[in-house]
């Protein structure tokens, strides 16, 4: 891995979704599914992002390819601006695709498994015939024979063989970047550890950078060379997988790794490490988001919201229990787990 | 230990629908003693939800044909009629699912759907009804149960609807309670919280469990047993001490190798199983694990493989065990 340089950058993202409602229609409330992410992708890294349903994982993930247009913040790809003259969106979207968890709803039903692979490089100027031998090459590559299987439709395939597809698909355009977004999720554990194992060998073949999003601890560890934890829209705390693991230094983190199944019949969990489920993004707690689940909460979380800081080496965290000048005062962390 | 409450003998399951027949459980048998948790794992296809649907006989009964046979307290499951069938289901077994916004009904509140199936199980008052719903409610650990009880499947969050639903397949105090994957659309750290409630239920109520999960993890934190099931039969049961230290079958011995775990050293490969599982409309003579399993020889795919009895409790479906007792699962 090298972290010589930060291939995408990403200041201060906010998306929020509106709620109509009313007569007239007007918008009545909003979704915080992005607020005020700070991010940086390092070249040949795989981040893993990890999270519960609603903590903006995938919205960002949709911002990261724009899909959607974030409300605010902005975008770096290799220091030039998205979206910018110097960079303009098709020629960002050559260098950065995305793998999506439904390997059925996201290839066209009506194409063939090689018309569905080439079709992007078609789009962006790739002529016919070069681009069809890149899908057959591609589809040798992920493990599909194309003798068999680039005349074949999507539904004649298996869940496993989608994905396999798309991830050729993906690479089709030669990308730097490639956001898989719970891309492993749908599939059984035996077909999973395949398609991991071809993720790594691709990424070493091609030399990508991953952006791995998915609710799979365990795997996001075994992938992952950093990895980000997101609570409700924000950031709580990123750094080096292992070391994360190892010492997770926010509460919802330290909550979110021992919430994970024992796998000892000996030793099972005795006590869960949260009440409840994650609030609500529509109208998020004020300060700390977690502060109403947090069990070290202090009474400055409910009131400022806590900045993503530098704690450790490559290690940053979003907590006021790690801030010695923020004025919490309740037990740190660290001695309440204890 | 005293007559298995649930025993389940050489069931089968064809889904007859199709244009060939899909043979989705065959030959399983499985016993669930009293106040026993047991879990089924299998990937997807290999009939552990059939199988557990079969309990209830929920599966289309003009489109599927079930043989063996299945007793639930001593009767038999498979001879009763849709009369005895409408006492015997949320009476004497109950079951919840994956996704309690599809199984809960939106139109009415909770509480009134706890207070109808109480009423038409038992001949109790409107109010003595509703006191039992409040119960449920405050014994799955619904904060202010009280008025939860007017909430409708949306107004509540997801794990609040899983403990609502769980408060309702108890309403009638089965014994049996049949769990399909009911944790397996919710959040990490509610999952755990759910998967707890479980098995303090289990204790506190004395219920038989069968649970179905695609999740090692979920299985171990519930399970006193594990069956994992394999292209519509059970592969290996044992108690999930021995399962998860010592597992003999192939295919589990894959499955746990296959996994990604803490102990893994960064950058190297995971242990993949080969292949894809069979399709059970088209299954090969033989052991239908045979075409990705590194020990099958010719024997494996001539005939049906029988199970073989390990230790107490510990069975698997193999010829080759005698080659599996040295692998290491790390």
């Amino acid at each position: 891995m090298s972290t010589a340089n930060a291939i995408l950058t990403v200041r201060g993202l906010r998306k929020y979704f509106p709620i109509k409602g009313g007569i007239l229609g007007r918008t009545v409330k909003n979704v915080h599914a992005v607020d005020g992410v700070n991010l940086e992708v390092f070249e040949g890294e795989t981040l893993g992002v990890v999270g519960e349903s609603g903590c903006g994982k995938s919205t960002t993930a949709r911002l990261l390819m724009h899909l959607i247009e974030p409300d605010e913040g902005a975008l770096y790809f290799d220091g030039k601006l998205v979206g910018s003259p110097e960079l303009p969106l098709k020629d960002y979207r050559r260098q950065v695709q995305m793998v999506f968890q439904d390997s059925y709803s996201s290839l066209n039903p009506r194409l063939t498994i090689e018309d569905n692979i080439a079709f992007g490089a078609k789009v962006h100027g790739t002529p016919a015939r070069e681009a069809l031998e890149r899908t057959h090459d591609l589809l040798n590559r992920v493990g599909l024979d194309p003798v068999r299987f680039a005349g074949r439709y999507p539904h004649e395939l298996s869940g496993g063989q989608r994905q396999r597809v798309n991830i050729a698909r993906a690479l089709a355009l030669r990308p730097r970047v490639i956001i898989l977004d719970e891309a492993v999720s749908a599939l059984d554990k035996s077909v999973e550890a395949q398609v991991l194992n071809l993720l790594a060998d691709l990424k070493e073949e091609f030399g990508l950078t991953y952006v791995f999003i998915s609710h799979d601890l365990n795997v996001v560890r075994f992938v992952s060379d950093r990895v980000m934890v997101m609570y409700l829209g924000q950031v709580a705390e990123i750094g080096d997988a292992d070391a994360l693991y190892a010492d997770p230094l926010h509460p919802y983190s330290r909550a979110l790794l021992s919430s994970m199944p024992s796998m000892d019949p000996d030793n099972r969990t005795m006590e869960p490490a949260l009440t409840g489920d994650p609030p609500n993004p529509i109208d998020p707690p004020s300060g700390c988001r977690f502060h109403t689940r947090c069990p070290v909460v202090s009474p400055i979380c409910s009131g400022a919201e806590p900045a993503l800081t530098q704690r450790a080496a490559k290690h940053l965290v979003a907590c006021h229990a790690h801030d010695p000048a923020s004025g919490y005062s309740a037990p740190s962390p660290k001695e309440a787990a204890e | 230990m005293t007559a298995p409450f649930l025993s389940i003998k050489n069931l089968g399951v064809t889904f007859t629908g199709g244009t060939r027949p899909v043979r989705a459980v065959n030959d399983v048998s499985l016993d669930i003693a009293e106040g026993e948790a047991v879990a089924l794992i299998g990937e997807s296809g290999s009939g552990k939800s059939v199988t557990m649907r079969a309990v209830m006989r929920l599966n289309p009964e003009k489109r599927s044909k079930l043989d063996g046979q299945i007793l639930v307290g001593g009767r038999d499951v498979m001879g009763m009629n849709a009369r005895q069938l409408s006492s015997f289901r949320g009476g004497e077994a109950a079951m919840i699912f994956q996704e309690p916004l599809l199984a809960l009904d939106p139109v009415y509140s909770l509480g009134d759907q706890i207070v109808e199936s109480i009423r038409r199980h038992e001949t109790v008052s409107r109010d003595a009804a509703r006191a039992r719903a409040l119960e449920l409610f405050e014994q799955v650990r619904i904060p202010s149960a009280k008025s939860r009880l007017d909430n409708y499947p949306h107004e509540m969050s997801g794990g609040m609807r899983q403990r609502a639903m769980i408060a309702l397949a108890l309403a009638c105090r089965p014994k049996l309670l049949l769990a399909d994957e009911p944790t397996t659309a919710l959040d990490a750290t509610v999952q755990i919280q759910v998967l707890l409630l479980l098995r303090e239920l289990q204790r506190e109520l004395g219920l038989s469990i069968l649970f179905v999960t695609h999740d090692i993890g979920a299985a171990i934190e519930v399970a006193d047993r594990i069956a994992v099931m394999y292209a519509g039969q059970i592969v290996e049961q044992a108690s999930a001490r021995d399962l998860i230290r010592s597992p003999r079958h192939p295919y589990t011995l894959g499955l746990l190798k296959s996994r990604a775990h803490d102990a893994m050293v960064k950058g190297t490969k995971l242990d993949a199983i080969p292949g894809a599982p069979p399709d059970l409309a088209n299954l090969p003579a033989g052991c239908p694990f045979a075409p990705r399993c590194f020990l099958a020889d010719a024997g494996c795919k001539a005939g049906p493989i029988a199970m073989q009895d390990l230790g107490p409790g510990h069975q698997a479906r193999c010829r080759r065990l005698d080659q599996t007792a040295l692998q290491d699962v790390g």
